[in-house]
């Protein structure tokens, strides 16, 4: 067995049911739901050594949002994906730049681009857009004009 | 005791050392730097949303205009993604000559940075001499794909055209030079006084905060940690080529230019070995033009770009357009550390920490 099976086993245990493991050729897994992601985050980091978020962003599915989240293990070079639901009316999501403070940017493009709010997050604004600027333009529904 | 006031300056967006669009908002006290906090944005042409209405094809020299310094790395991390995606095979001659126009790329990327460094000091002989060898690869883009800059020379399943017979022995002698052109480098900048107590001891980052901060490429290996996604996840061939990756040791200024200089030469070994075991053959498979990966279907494939990990996430809706396009960009992330290895300095060290950052606003606004 790897290790990159045993921290999903690990996860599975704790979490039981509530996770979905992800049948990925690319990129092993897990789907949670949205309220475990802080705990979820800190298990990983802590127990597991994933200490390199490299990449977090977002995919508008119009019925929900998907948060997709790419963890790296540097040390032992492992990686694991987790993806979230995120209700597409109201859409916001724990923050994790308490836990890799390199999601503060990435989840200000997110909160920008998609327009999903981070709860707990230090300094939500607009990063690549005016603080003006109306509408989230990487949401399928927004409308381009001329 | 003198009472002084905190006072704000902007430095950019339109500033030479800005490095094409970057605004920095400086908190002094002083002289010394409370806060500098960056500004992105302003060069924005949402690229992801452009990617959902182009097929996978068209998108390709939007890529090349990321990383315009490095301009090759960019579209082979595209490339490559797509072609996970969508499970087609590339022929082993097309992978060489991705590794050699990478490498150049790269090795183009640092010259750029070891010149604007030079003048962002005021020492214009030295951007200059980095410009005089950088052009020699700029040369070679063109000769190979007709453009200089923005030369998108990479398709989906292998290259656009097969070399000239004018490239492989411009090339060669190129990197035989690159010890040459070091040495020049060293004479004219590294061993000068002023330009080592400019950089040595500045704009310090620690090898933890680095990893926290998600900084990556020379930079995080300036810290001292040996991440290189040429070696950690081997991508394409680079899994056949020995090199070394060099590393720092303070995390300084100094230490970002070195470990550049360090990686001029190590490129250049990757390039002779993959002159060295170049094949004949096909240089592209039979790709359609329009194609559909699976529905359902997502890939995030990075690769070690010239400023750090340059990623791509593509979903794939089974239609010929990607459903989801995002980057993952080197110099958005990196710029992140920017207060953490200014605050406490001076105000010139913002200019050294900016450049020894190595930013390119293409990249970070997207």
């Amino acid at each position: 067995m790897s290790s990159q099976q045993a921290v999903i086993e690990d996860i599975s245990n704790t979490w039981g049911n509530q996770i979905e493991v992800l049948e990925d050729e690319f990129f092993a897994g897990v789907k949670v739901p949205l309220q475990i992601l802080p705990e979820l985050f800190r298990k990983i980091r802590d127990e597991h050594g994933f200490n390199y978020l490299a990449n977090l962003t977002a995919v508008d599915h119009q019925d929900r949002f998907e948060l997709v989240y790419h963890i790296y293990s540097i040390p032992d070079n492992r990686k694991l994906m987790v993806k979230a639901d995120v209700d597409h009316d109201a859409p916001s999501a724990p923050s994790a730049v308490s836990i890799w403070p390199t999601a503060d940017w990435q989840e200000r493009e997110v909160f920008d681009l998609m327009g999903i709010r981070f709860e707990g997050h230090p300094n939500l604004k607009r990063i690549l857009l005016p603080d003006e600027f109306e509408g989230h333009p990487l949401r399928k529904d927004f409308q381009m004009k001329g | 005791m003198l009472q002084t006031e905190q006072l704000t300056i902007n430095i950019g967006p339109q500033h030479p050392s800005a490095h094409g669009g970057l605004h920095v908002e400086a908190v002094l006290d002083g002289e010394v730097v409370v806060d500098a906090i960056p500004h992105v944005g302003y060069v924005h042409r949402s690229v992801e949303k452009i990617a959902e209405s182009r097929t996978y094809a068209q998108f390709v020299p939007y890529t090349a205009r990321l990383d315009y310094l490095g301009t090759h790395l960019p579209v082979i991390g595209y490339v490559q993604a797509v072609e996970k995606l969508a499970g087609i095979e590339v022929p082993e001659r097309a992978e060489y000559i991705r590794v050699i126009m990478g490498e150049l790329s790269r090795i183009a990327s640092h010259q750029l940075f070891i010149g604007s460094l030079a003048i962002d000091l005021g020492a214009t002989t030295g951007l200059l001499y980095c410009m005089r060898d950088r052009e020699r690869i700029m040369d070679m883009f063109e000769m190979t794909s007709g453009q200089r800059l923005l030369a998108a020379y990479m398709r989906i399943g292998g290259i656009a055209e097969d070399l000239p017979p004018e490239f492989l022995p411009a090339v060669r002698s190129f990197v035989r030079d690159i010890p040459k052109m070091i040495k020049e480098y060293q004479g004219l900048l590294y061993g000068n006084e002023i330009f080592q107590a400019r950089l040595k001891g500045i704009g310090k980052l620690s090898a933890q905060d680095a990893i926290a901060y998600g900084v990556t490429g020379p930079n995080l290996r300036a810290c001292g940690v040996s991440y290189d996604i040429r070696k950690a996840e081997p991508y394409g061939i680079y899994d056949r080529f020995d090199f070394e990756i060099p590393v720092g040791s303070n995390g300084d200024a100094w230490d970002r230019l070195m470990v550049r200089n360090e990686e001029i030469i190590q490129s250049g070994r990757i390039i002779e070995q993959a002159l060295d075991q170049l094949p004949e053959g096909e240089i592209r498979a039979k790709v359609p033009r329009v194609f559909k990966p699976e529905k359902g279907k997502s890939v995030y494939h990075r690769i070690e770009g010239a400023k750090g990990e340059l990623g791509y996430y593509i979903v794939s809706d089974g239609g010929e357009k990607p459903y989801r396009l995002h980057v993952r960009a080197p110099s958005f992330v990196n710029l992140m550390a920017l207060p953490l290895v200014s605050r406490g300095g001076l105000v010139q060290d913002i200019i050294v920490n900016i450049a020894t950052l190595d930013p390119v606003l293409g990249e970070a606004d997207r």
